[in-house]
């Protein structure tokens, strides 16, 4: 407990020196967010095992780093390029050790309906749209690593989109974190998505270097009447850093949301999803892909609310485990009352490869309507021996028919993406990882 | 359609057909709980000195715990000193046969269907009848005992077998397991005892009631079945409650052990008083049911009907320690009105190549709850485990609601665990099939629920199997929405 309030009072020291680096913003409205943020987060305590939501995720490791704020370093763009899904059709942000970097970044002057830029600016333009969204759908004030995202709120990505524009080209987000041991980011996203709207993005989260950092991500997403969304994200960080994300999708009539979820570093990776319908007709897909090795952990928590009736979402998570890693999928499906019509399907699926790998699912459903179909499915199991007979008839070694069902089990994932530069890097990454 | 919903709500508001108080003069010890009761509950039962002290030691252990909270279910705090621990029929003297038993007691079981003496005829099925804590008639026992059958209250069992009680009682469900089965522990009055012996296929299937009677006693029942190597067992255990405006409490344990080759198939009908439409009244049912597959290649299938009780909160479960032992669970739950359950089991797979299934049909109507809870852990040694769980809600009405709870826990790569659930309401389009065809909608629905619920009643011992469906309709009377 005392070291708990040691650690606390850690990142609230730090953050009167992240106050004072400001430069004015200080004086902005947002600002009495983030104090607020902050007295919850002293107010708040970090999970143990004994929460409910993090049974199965003991973050004590976490709590052994006093984070710092990050210093911004400068990168070549030859030094980043491999990590882009493209060079050159995407708009892209690069943020380096959660600054943004310009000169990295493409941004193209004017795109009709669009405005993208770096956090930090909107905020200073006193954009309305921030100003209304920003921080209204994660709930600071119940989980702590919001709190502390919240109050730390400075760079990420905000993304508006006019109403009835459709944006061809797929913003990408690069988020580095390159020199600097123990350092900690917050990145904070917003995308919001007027009626009739079209977008995709596609978000890179990245280590260059061994170090042990913590990146605290809260992306809020809302999604107007009738817009289409798809959103990609990959998470590659190195092996020992912390990797806690939050997605907060606000769903209105009609509307279409796609979340693909890859997470493939990190050795504590955890993700709370939440997508809310607040209106009739609505459709959210999230998929999600986790592949671990050697002592990861990847937890992946994700509630899809029907609050409306007429919607319908479609939830299909898998995950591969090796050595010995341990992954966690809650999958919460919650029909209210007069949700009627509902349609609700939901499926995890895991592989595990050794015998010192380990996996803890509970797919969860609650409905309190009677006009509905949900189910969910979860499995856990091991290649099928009929499968690699096969491709052992048919010559394959043993290693390579193992690996070319698990690389077909996993690609499945991502075969729905629409986006084909990241849809073909995306599977030439399983291949390699998983090929190897 | 408006007629229709007449019919169906008349029938929805219909009273509790079980609902009748008998008068039987009964011996009940003071409200309260502390040691004295437990010494006096001790002292009446005649128990041996180490059965006192292992309820003393489960009274100071529960003493220390505190209630959990982490059920989907609500109720207002209950007040354990406000209890009544022990009541017993008047005892006369020993009872030998049936005509000795009191008639008014006698009349009881006639009214809910059961006369022992026709079951005796009848279906040939051993009945010890559990009346208010105290058994008071026991059937067959010496067609039983010749094949060494042992089949008799739990009281008896401490005075005639007390080194087969003293070694697996609590082997189990220890008293520190949890809350209730620690409070049980120190105050159980009763309950069946069941051994059978190596080798022995047990004749007929053995049968207990269990009645709570007699207002403000918590019943806190105790069975125990030992099932040595090779043999088999059928057990079935049925519930129907009066009518109370008091909440009764009802927490039991039940132990099973299932030793190498041996089987036990332990089926539950629970009818007890469900409170009124308002959810005033109704009993408390939270039960410790657990049985241990100790040796290799046994097996402990667990079925059970549940349609009253205000609150059902349990999970039968299965620690499957012998090697390629099997665990099943076969549910089907119903509620109705304000009804809460909380239901579902823990499959914990330790040795090698064991199996279990689940099956849980959950129905909710009215304005009730139903959640699935269900874990299913696959331990590190577990190589070759297999699971399949499958869990089904069906929602009848919009203002009740179904939950599904499933934890996996996997730490084997060689273990197959599937996990399938669906919830969904009898569709209109059904109802219109069966109407079309001459059939009622009431018929419809009790159609349809059946077909549901077919998996789980195919697993019944027949006589059951029967009583099962005609409570399944008697539950959903009219809850077509």
């Amino acid at each position: 407990m005392t070291l708990n309030n040691e650690l606390k009072n850690w990142y609230v020291t730090n953050f009167k020196m992240f106050e004072e680096g400001l430069n004015g913003e200080s004086k902005s409205k947002f600002h009495l967010v983030r104090k607020d943020a902050l007295s919850k987060f002293r107010e708040l305590e970090f999970p143990t095992t004994k929460d409910e939501e993090w049974k199965y995720t003991n973050i004590s490791p976490l709590l052994n780093y006093n984070f710092r704020q990050p210093v911004s370093i400068r990168l070549k763009p030859e030094q980043i390029e491999k990590y882009l899904f493209s060079t050159k059709d995407f708009i892209t942000l690069v943020f380096v050790n959660g600054f943004y970097d310009e000169s990295l970044s493409s941004v193209p002057k004017e795109i009709k309906g669009l405005t993208v830029k770096n956090l930090s600016a909107a905020l200073k333009e006193n954009s309305p749209i921030c100003e209304k969204y920003l921080s209204r759908f994660a709930p600071y004030q119940s989980s702590i690593f919001t709190a502390l995202s919240t109050a730390f709120v400075k760079e990420g990505t905000f993304v508006h989109v006019e109403k009835n524009a459709v944006i061809e080209k797929p913003i990408q987000l690069l988020y580095l974190t390159a020199t600097g041991e123990n350092i900690i980011t917050n990145p904070r996203n917003l995308f919001v998505i007027e009626n009739n709207a079209q977008v995709k993005i596609v978000e890179i989260h990245k280590s260059l270097e061994e170090n042990v950092n913590f990146t605290n991500l809260v992306t809020e997403v809302v999604v107007e009447g009738n817009a289409i969304v798809e959103h990609v994200k990959l998470q590659d960080e190195n092996l020992k850093s912390f990797h806690i994300s939050r997605l907060e999708v606000d769903l209105k009539k009609s509307s279409n949301y796609a979340s693909y979820n890859v997470s493939i570093g990190a050795s504590i990776a955890r993700s709370d999803i939440n997508a809310r319908f607040n209106d009739e007709g609505g459709e959210c897909t999230l998929n999600g892909l986790y592949l671990a090795h050697e002592n990861q952990l990847v937890d992946t928590h994700t509630l899809i609310d029907h609050a409306k009736p007429h919607c319908n979402s479609h939830e299909l998570y898998k995950g591969v485990m090796d050595d010995k890693s341990r992954a966690v999928f809650n999958g919460k499906v919650m029909v209210r009352k007069d949700a009627q019509k509902t349609n609700a399907f939901q499926e995890n699926k895991n592989i595990l490869l050794s015998d010192d790998a380990v996996v803890d699912t509970k797919p969860q459903l609650e409905i309190f309507a009677d006009d509905v179909k949900c189910s969910h499915g979860a499995t856990i199991g091991q290649l099928s021996k009929e499968g690699l007979f096969y491709l052992r008839s048919r010559g394959f070694s043993e290693e390579l028919a193992r690996t070319t069902l698990i690389y077909a089990f996993a690609s499945d994932v991502v075969h729905s993406i629409s986006i084909s530069e990241v849809r073909d890097k995306l599977e030439e990454m399983l291949a390699e990882k998983l090929l190897k | 359609m408006s007629t229709e919903v007449n019919e169906i709500e008349e029938l929805a508001n219909r009273e509790y057909k079980y609902g009748f108080v008998t008068e039987v003069e009964t011996e009940s010890a003071p409200k309260g709980l502390n040691e004295d009761i437990i010494r006096l509950i001790s002292q009446k039962k005649e128990e041996p000195e180490w059965m006192l002290e292992w309820r003393l030691k489960a009274f100071n252990h529960w003493k220390k715990m505190t209630e959990p909270n982490w059920q989907n279910v609500n109720f207002p705090p209950i007040d354990y000193q406000d209890i009544v621990y022990y009541s017993a029929p008047k005892k006369k003297k020993a009872l030998n046969s049936l005509d000795e038993v009191d008639p008014e007691i006698l009349k009881t079981f006639e009214k809910l269907g059961i006369p022992l003496e026709e079951q005796k005829i009848l279906s040939g099925v051993a009945v010890d009848a559990v009346f208010d804590s105290v058994s008071v008639a026991t059937t067959f026992k010496e067609k039983l005992a010749e094949e060494g059958v042992i089949f008799c209250s739990m009281s008896d069992a401490l005075k005639e077998h007390p080194e087969l009680v003293k070694q697996y009682i609590g082997s189990v469900v220890p008293y520190t397991d949890n809350y209730f089965a620690a409070l049980n522990s120190a105050v159980f009055t009763d309950g069946s005892f069941v051994f059978i012996p190596k080798g022995v296929r047990c004749p007929m299937e053995l049968s207990t009631y269990f009645r709570i009677n007699a207002a403000n006693t918590g019943q806190f029942e105790r069975t125990l079945i030992v099932a040595e190597e090779g043999s088999y067992v059928s057990y079935l255990e049925g519930c129907t409650a009066p009518q109370r405006d008091e909440n009764q409490l009802h927490a039991a344990v039940v132990e099973l052990i299932s030793l190498d080759n041996a089987e036990i198939k332990y089926s539950t009908i629970q009818n007890w008083y469900a409170g009124d439409k308002d959810g005033i009244g109704g009993i408390y049912n939270f039960v410790t049911k657990r049985g241990l597959c100790k040796g290799i290649n046994s097996k402990i299938s667990w079925t059970q009907v549940e349609t009253g009780s205000s609150i059902t909160w349990k999970y039968p479960s299965c620690v499957l320690q012998g090697e390629n032992s099997i665990g099943e669970f076969y549910s089907v739950a119903v509620t109705n009105n304000m009804q809460q359950a909380d239901t579902g089991t823990k499959m914990i797979h330790l040795g090698k190549n064991t199996r279990s299934t689940i099956v849980s049909k959950g129905i909710s109507a009215g304005r009730s709850n139903n959640s699935y809870r269900g874990l299913v852990k696959v331990n590190k040694k577990a190589s070759g485990a297999r699971n399949f769980s499958q869990c089904d809600s069906l929602l009848i009405g919009d203002q009740c609601g179904a939950h599904t709870f499933p934890y996996l826990e996997v730490n084997n790569p060689s273990a197959i665990v599937e996990h399938e659930a669906t919830t969904s309401k009898i569709g209109a389009d059904q109802i219109f099939y069966l109407n079309q065809r001459g059939l009622s909608t009431e018929d419809a629905v009790n159609m349809i629920v059946n077909g549901y619920c077919k998996e789980v009643f195919n697993v019944l011992p027949m006589e059951f199997a029967v009583e099962a469906q005609k409570l399944l309709s008697v539950s959903l009377e009219g809850s077509v929405g």
